[in-house]
């Protein structure tokens, strides 16, 4: 019985690695130059999703929600085996927190329709929340299992989870539709397939069609413009190239549940972590050093 | 989506597995008091399982004031959905201004969910919260006694602090080891209140099926001492040198990210953001350089001492003392130190 899967998947700043280079000199992380990747956890849901299309057969659509530039991850999806490309894009859903996104998202996935499974990484690294799956499950008004570390079975539209709870695990069991979030201990995702790098190479969004058209034709009229990204878009679609582009619109959003307007939480103040090297006491790698050290933290009763 | 309600509680939600209350509930007690009383108002828990009620006692000598029981056969186990339509109902009904929740497994599964529902704020994760007024510089507005939602984002990169103007309650999950878990006063006095909530079969979609717990054989969050090797150890054998200043020290054996990748010790012992939060008396870090990720888990700390060849380590500005030294000569001169002191306490 073959089962449709939808992803969602996320480009966030390599967060986990920052570097000499992406250091301001006052000591904090210049965030504009850490390189944009693939969340990781986002890569095992993905996974889970190739490997239920593999062994029961049916389809993956993978979405994502950002700037155009984040098309890099559906076209990663591709390689990997995806089957359909979705990128939500759309200047109104800007600055939307947990709440807004987890609603983008769901309206994205009534319009794409039939669907089985919901796979989403566990949380991004970027902001770590671990919120948007369980929100976007609420809002499609289906169960949600977090933290799978294993698919332990699949029948006529019932699966069992194996899902991590801390300080063990336990397998539930549910029907289908089920949202489900993913573990990096659930698998080891396979890399992108050569020949599907070949492939996709090509496959583009609108969005990206439309800039390679300023630089193509910098003199011809908005309108030329117009015909030749409509006419590059069609050419790719014939040949399964096209990324689909959705904007608010198209998934029929209320704008009031979008962006700032639709996100309760409000970022008051950010503080960069800054290292300093100050206030501390330097301890002489000696055994009189050491024993005076020693001696203090005794006398402080932090000891004994 | 509920109006602010001024006059509204500060709640947590009182984690329990098996009859026995989660750690960070009663840290998130004390925490809750200091809010409330900064508001001028009172504490509640909220406490839904089977057999639970005996539970009570415990949250009011933590600082609750009132303890909402919810007794249900059908909520012995944790689910999301009948867990979620609890918290729901007792929102719709009480209006809490506030709800906090211990950013567990559990919680991050249950708190988001809810959020989802009353259409209210959310944040995950929080390190810090505090009481202040908030100016909007938007619509120069001033909003009085907002909680601030204090949490490291961006890989621990920054601090961030949200707040929620008007779409209440003002929820958070807090990391379990960073509030101070306050000794309890079994003379407090407060109510406990028994609610029914009706548990519709649908919200019954998820099955448990089997369960099987591990034992938690590190206790690093309950350590006085925590004695951490870091990457700078170099060997699983050079391990045995952390091992032999904790046993010297009377301490627990914690580890960075790059000793449990290495192989030097299991995870159960990493300390950091992926791993546990801890905050004992004394952090000693040995070749640890003291990425952001680990400093999350450990600044808290009331004493750290600092072990590391190189002089720019990170580890170093969170340090109280700091050894620019080779931990395998230094490691063995604290325990000398340490045994020493044993012997002249004695005469």
């Amino acid at each position: 019985m073959p089962y449709d899967s939808i992803v969602c998947v996320k480009q966030v700043p390599d967060t986990a690695n920052v570097t000499i280079d992406t250091m301001k000199d006052d000591g904090t992380v210049n965030r504009a130059a850490l390189p944009a990747i693939f969340n990781p956890e986002d890569l095992y849901a993905l996974e889970v999703a190739l490997e239920v299309k593999d062994t029961y057969g049916g389809t993956v659509t993978a979405i994502t929600m950002g700037p155009p530039k984040a098309a890099d991850v559906l076209r990663d999806c591709l390689h990997r085996g995806a089957d359909r490309t979705i990128l939500i894009t759309d200047r109104r859903a800007a600055a939307s927190d947990t709440l807004a996104t987890g609603y983008i998202l769901s309206q994205a996935i009534r319009t794409i329709g039939r669907y089985d499974f919901v796979f989403c990484g566990r949380q991004a690294i970027d902001g770590d929340t671990a919120q948007v799956g369980p929100q976007c499950a609420e809002k499609l008004g289906i169960g949600q299992v977090t933290y799978l570390e294993r698919l332990v079975g699949l029948s006529d539209r019932t699966v069992r989870i194996r899902r991590n709870i801390g300080h063990g695990w336990e397998v539930v069991e549910t029907r289908l539709p089920a949202l489900v979030t993913v573990l990096q201990t659930a698998n080891q995702p396979r890399p992108p397939a050569a020949k599907r790098v070949i492939r996709f190479k090509r496959a583009r969004v609108e969005a990206e069609l439309a800039a390679e058209v300023r630089r193509d034709m910098p003199d011809a009229a908005e309108e030329s413009r117009q015909a030749e990204v409509r006419r590059r878009s069609e050419a790719l679609k014939q040949a399964g190239l096209l990324i689909e582009q959705w904007d608010l619109d198209r998934i029929g959003a209320d704008l009031s549940r979008c962006g700032v307007a639709g996100s309760p939480t409000k970022v008051f103040r950010v503080q960069a972590i800054v290292l300093t090297k100050e206030g501390y006491t330097e301890i002489p790698p000696t055994e009189e050093g050491v024993g005076r050290m020693i001696h203090e933290l005794v006398v402080d009763r932090t000891l004994g | 989506m509920i109006e602010p309600n001024r006059q509204g509680e500060v709640w947590v939600f009182a984690e329990q597995e098996d009859g026995s209350l989660h750690d960070v509930v009663l840290e998130l007690c004390g925490k809750a008091r200091e809010l409330a009383d900064r508001l001028g108002v009172a504490v509640g828990a909220v406490l839904p399982g089977a057999n639970v009620a005996g539970l009570a006692e415990r949250l009011i000598a933590q600082g609750a004031d009132r303890v909402y029981v919810v007794e249900d056969p059908r909520l012995a186990h944790y689910q999301t959905l009948p867990y979620a339509h609890v918290l729901c109902t007792l929102i719709d009904e009480h209006r809490p201004q506030i709800v906090i929740y211990g950013a567990t497994p559990l919680g991050r599964d249950l708190a988001p969910r809810v959020a989802s529902t009353v259409r209210a704020g959310m944040t995950a994760d929080c390190t810090d919260l505090e009481i202040s007024d908030v100016a909007d510089s938007r619509t120069k507005t001033l909003h009085e006694k907002l909680l601030l939602q204090i949490r490291p984002a961006f890989g621990g990169n920054i601090i961030a602090t949200i707040v929620n103007y008007d779409q209440w309650p003002q929820m958070a999950t807090v990391r379990e080891g960073v509030m101070p878990l306050l000794p309890p006063d079994p003379g407090r006095k407060g109510h406990v209140i028994r609610q029914h909530v009706e548990i519709d079969d649908a919200l019954l979609a998820v099955k448990l099926i089997e369960r099987h717990l591990e034992p938690r054989k590190v206790n690093l969050k309950g350590a006085r001492v925590i004695v951490a090797g870091g990457g700078g150890v170099g060997s699983k054998e050079n391990f045995r040198l952390i091992h032999e200043l904790a046993a010297a020290i009377g301490g627990a054996v914690g580890a960075s990210r790059a000793a449990v990748d290495g192989g030097y010790i299991g995870k159960e012992h990493q300390v950091g953001q992926t791993g546990t939060t801890v905050r004992p008396a004394l952090y000693i870090a040995a070749g640890i350089s003291g990425a952001v990720q680990h400093r999350a888990g450990m600044e808290e700390s009331a004493k750290i001492i600092a072990i590391n060849k190189d002089r720019d380590a990170p580890i170093f500005s969170v340090a109280h003392y700091g050894i620019v030294g080779d931990l395998s000569k230094v490691i063995p001169m604290m325990i000398r130190a340490l045994k020493q002191r044993a012997v002249s306490s004695r005469q």
